[in-house]
């Protein structure tokens, strides 16, 4: 359960900005997940509340904004969603591919009081 | 972190044990224990503390809400950790291999026996991570390498501060090769850069040949796959060409050996390989 680790360092982050910003706690946090980074949305969901219990983000409310995957051919260009990393190329059949979209794993913004 | 020796020990647990300190960690171990709990306890009572106090004071003027926008990668801390090690080995030259697999796969013995073949020729340094015991780095320091395990208590991976953590006690020497055996998981290690030259997955004959695309992410992110256990293909159910088929799936450059580790057919191509990606 990566999940737990993923929070904590979520957590971490807004420790620090609550305090750069002399602010008290957060309201909203803002995630980007792409479906392509790993993350599991029912563990994170499962992780969270253990892991931001006494921080700022006990009690904050979580906005998730998910990314599809996008990948481009490196063989025929072509620009296709991909929702796994093991999908071919659906004009060409070719595995190999650059990922673009899919992959975020981010802390967009954070509101703070 | 324990007081008495400096042994690492993070909120999840996390121990980082030379096998040479090992008695005498033993021996305060368990008083460390109802420290951590003595610890949490008097979170609770300054955490009530702070709270009375910031409504009495801040109610007015300090309500306003702001938006810091960030746009941070979560796994920043990490990867920072992460590169702090990649220049720390690019500096002495050391070549990082981080070895990934389900438990059972044989990934101990493939070390063992790639350390016991070739210890005369190169020299080699061992991270063990698994969540508990010391079995692993016993293992090792009866083939006489250097060797620091980590036990990472209810974590599921190594990160790249355990690793730092670690080569602090291990000081390997300049030009070595580092073996870092990562925790029995195909899933949560994928997401953890430790800062190493080469990740090797290792899957075996025993286990289903549809892994890579069962754990694609781990096979997403490993440059070679080791197929152990070839020794019992006749008694299995397991396609060598499919296995490769899927993994390739996820990398087409991925390089693979198919071998098995206990009657040693086919680690030769594997040490040819090895010679060759060692940093000069």
């Amino acid at each position: 359960m990566h999940e737990m680790s993923i929070v904590l360092g979520i957590v971490r982050i807004a420790e620090d900005e609550v305090k750069k910003a002399k602010a008290k706690k957060v309201e909203v946090i803002e995630l980007i997940i792409g479906n392509l980074s790993g993350v599991e949305k029912d563990a994170l969901d499962f992780a969270w509340p253990v892991a931001v219990k006494e921080t700022v983000l006990e009690g904050a409310k979580r906005k998730v904004q998910y990314i599809e995957g996008e990948a481009k051919c490196a063989e025929c260009d072509t620009i296709f969603n991909l929702n796994s990393l093991y999908e071919a190329c659906p004009k060409c059949n070719s595995y190999f591919r650059d990922i673009l979209k899919g992959k975020e794993l981010k802390v967009l913004a954070l509101e703070v009081v | 972190m324990c007081t008495t020796c400096g042994c690492g020990s993070d909120e999840n647990g996390t121990r980082v044990i030379d096998l040479k300190e090992e008695h005498h960690h033993h021996d305060h171990h368990a008083h460390d224990h109802s420290h951590d709990h003595d610890h949490s306890h008097e979170h609770g009572h300054h955490h009530d503390h702070s709270h009375d106090h910031d409504h009495h004071h801040h109610h007015d003027h300090d309500h306003q809400h702001r938006v810091i926008e960030l746009e941070r990668d979560i796994l920043h801390q990490n990867d920072l950790a992460a590169a702090r090690n990649r220049g720390y080995f690019e500096a002495k030259k050391i070549t990082a291999i981080n070895l990934v697999s389900s438990p059972g796969s044989g990934k101990t013995s493939f070390l063992e026996r790639t350390l016991s073949d070739l210890k005369s020729e190169i020299d080699f340094q061992v991270i063990e991570g698994d969540q508990q015991t010391l079995n692993d780095a016993k293992r090792i320091e009866a083939i006489q390498v250097p060797v620091i395990q980590i036990n990472t208590g209810k974590g599921c991976h190594l990160d790249g501060d355990m690793v730092q953590k670690a080569l602090k006690k291990l000081d390997p020497k300049d030009g070595s090769v580092l073996m870092i055996e990562n925790v029995g998981n195909l899933v949560c290690p994928s997401m953890f850069d430790l800062g190493e030259e080469l990740r090797i997955v290792i899957i075996s004959t025993t286990e289903g040949d549809d892994k890579p695309i069962k754990y694609p992410d781990m096979f997403h992110g490993s440059q070679v796959c080791v197929i152990n256990k070839i020794d019992l293909l006749p008694y299995v159910n397991f396609d060598v060409d499919r296995a490769k088929q899927y993994a390739l799936q996820l990398n087409p450059e991925m390089i693979f050996f198919e071998l098995s580790a206990t009657t040693g057919e086919g680690m030769e191509q594997w040490y040819e390989y090895l010679k060759k990606t060692i940093k000069k």
